[in-house]
């Protein structure tokens, strides 16, 4: 199946594929010349931001973002998604809807597909363990969805909850989480235009390692926030619980917001390493970590009058 | 306790067929090194290379510690290894330490600073990595004569190396994997033979004596 690009939506879609992945030196030229605005500055570490919510940061190799996976539904090592994730059946594939909302709906994925216009979103992805990636997602925002079920004045958060099915997923046989995996969002976080449900990577079909055929990515949060394989999205009143705080509440809050002035008790926060930068051993220097992973202005507001430190 | 026959090695192949066990224990790192160089150790090879380092540190000091059960309980004496076994680890805890020094924390001080102090699971491999020290200082002949009967109580040292290492190890990871859980088991076994130890040796003895008076 190819990825549907609405024709209004990016210029990817006429670009020749070799030109938009040059795509970088056109905007570093244009800036050169004054042709972008402040958004388009360099910030902290050499941050620039093409049109849209995109990074213009080079995206990390694909065989790297296929290849280098925390998805424990299918094992707990890096490359074990990739080699075990071939047995998921991604059609069929219903997400249900429901909760505190007018209209609970079940929707087919590839009715989902087709009834929302699909962006390229080129997100950075830090994970809880220190290392990031630049991804080019393809995906449409949660808001939209949610927008469709029409959330009572009761809904305070969204609850995520992936597949289970032990029988394509062979890490669910294996009581390393509580499965299924669940994760959750306050709701006006939720309605943030960054917070996307993607179904694509690199302009194609999500691979099964990803999350596919649809998964959650929340660019400004640690990447387990990011709940893959996503069967049903529920608007409660309360906090719904999320797989790794139920697991070890000192160590993954519900917010989980990048943040590198808080550290995980048992490592540090403050530096990540960009998988894909180094050539074999050498050359793959850590580089610091933003405070929202770098989207502080686009989300920081949400957090206003609350103790960070307290609500990891 | 039954003793298995191994065929024994003649005595002129034993200096041979220890530096044929450094040689092989050293493959894996120098063999990883090469794959890290040409991009072989997949997405993140940094990482895949320090763990790599520590995962092995640990199985050679877990061979180590097995040459005395198995000289115990089997009847099988590989004790002209142990030393290459706990130099092996040494040098792999070694390169384990300089890997994440360079190429892991690029040598930034403050930051190793900050982690050494901060971090428990850092903390534990350092004190581990201090411990061994002296014991890779003094395996060598020279120092058995000279330090006598302390050589031996120097070197038991290698059992609050081996907790201290599982502990580094199993509080650097998310979960505990089927991979951890099997070395905590592996770890949990020679632990509790050194505490059984002594009164399994002594009730072979007393079974001896009770056979000399006979």
């Amino acid at each position: 199946m190819l990825i549907r690009h609405a024709p209004d939506l990016t210029d990817n879609d006429v670009t020749d594929r070799s030109l938009y992945l040059r795509r970088r030196e056109f905007i570093g030229g244009a800036a050169g010349l004054g042709l972008l605005g402040a958004a388009g500055q360099a910030s902290a570490r050499g941050l620039t931001y093409g049109p849209g919510f995109s990074t213009t940061e080079k995206p990390t190799p694909k065989k790297d973002i296929t290849s280098y996976n925390n998805f424990y539904e299918f094992g707990v090592n890096k490359e074990d998604p990739s080699e075990n994730a071939g047995s998921l059946k991604t059609r069929p594939w219903t997400i249900r809807v429901d909760g505190e909302c007018e209209t609970p709906t079940s929707f087919a994925i590839d009715d989902l597909i087709k009834a929302n216009k699909l962006e390229e979103r080129i997100y950075r992805m830090r994970c809880v363990e220190g290392w990031s990636m630049v991804i080019p997602w393809v995906g449409f925002p949660l808001k939209d969805l949610l927008a469709q079920v029409k959330p009572t004045s009761k809904a305070k958060f969204v609850a995520f909850e992936t597949l289970m099915r032990p029988s394509e997923m062979p890490g669910q046989r294996w009581d390393t989480l509580q499965w299924p995996y669940r994760e959750g969002l306050r709701l006006d976080e939720a309605r943030h235009p960054l917070a996307i449900l993607a179904t694509g990577l690199y302009g194609e079909t999500l691979p099964n390692q990803n999350g596919a055929p649809i998964r959650l990515v929340v660019p400004w949060k640690y990447g387990f926030k990011g709940i893959k394989s996503i069967v049903k999205i529920t608007l409660t009143e309360e906090e719904p619980a999320s797989t790794w705080n139920l697991l070890q509440p000192s160590e993954y809050g519900f917010y989980a917001n990048v943040n590198p002035a808080v550290d995980h008790p048992r490592w540090s926060q403050a530096t990540e390493r960009r998988i894909g930068e180094a050539d074999g051993l050498f050359g793959g220097a850590r580089i610091d970590t933003l405070p929202f992973n770098g989207y502080a202005d686009e989300v920081a507001s949400l957090y206003d009058g609350m103790d960070l430190t307290k609500f990891y | 306790m039954a003793t298995l026959a191994l065929p024994a090695l003649p005595a002129r192949y034993k200096p041979a067929s220890i530096w044929a066990l450094y040689a092989i224990g050293l493959m894996p790192g120098l063999y990883a090194f090469y794959l890290g160089i040409f991009g072989g150790l997949g997405a993140d090879p940094v990482r895949a290379f320090e763990h790599l380092l520590g995962l092995w540190a640990f199985r050679f000091l877990c061979l180590g510690l097995a040459v005395a059960p198995l000289r115990d309980l089997f009847g099988i004496n590989l004790i002209a290894y142990r030393r290459a076994l706990g130099l092996l680890a040494f040098y792999y805890v070694l390169a384990h330490f300089i890997v994440y020094l360079t190429l892991d924390r690029g040598l930034i001080l403050s930051s190793i600073a900050g982690d050494i102090l901060k971090r428990p699971y850092i903390m534990l491999g350092m004190a581990g990595l201090l411990m061994l020290i002296p014991l890779a200082l003094t395996s060598n002949q020279w120092s058995i004569r000279r330090l006598g009967p302390r050589w031996n109580r120097l070197h038991k040292l290698t059992y609050p190396i081996l907790l201290v290492a599982i502990l580094h190890y199993a509080l650097s990871l998310k979960v505990i994997d089927p991979e951890a859980a099997f070395y905590i088991l592996v770890t949990v076994i020679l632990l509790g033979y050194r505490l059984v130890r002594p009164k399994i040796m002594e009730r072979r003895r007393a079974k001896r004596m009770a056979g000399a008076t006979r």
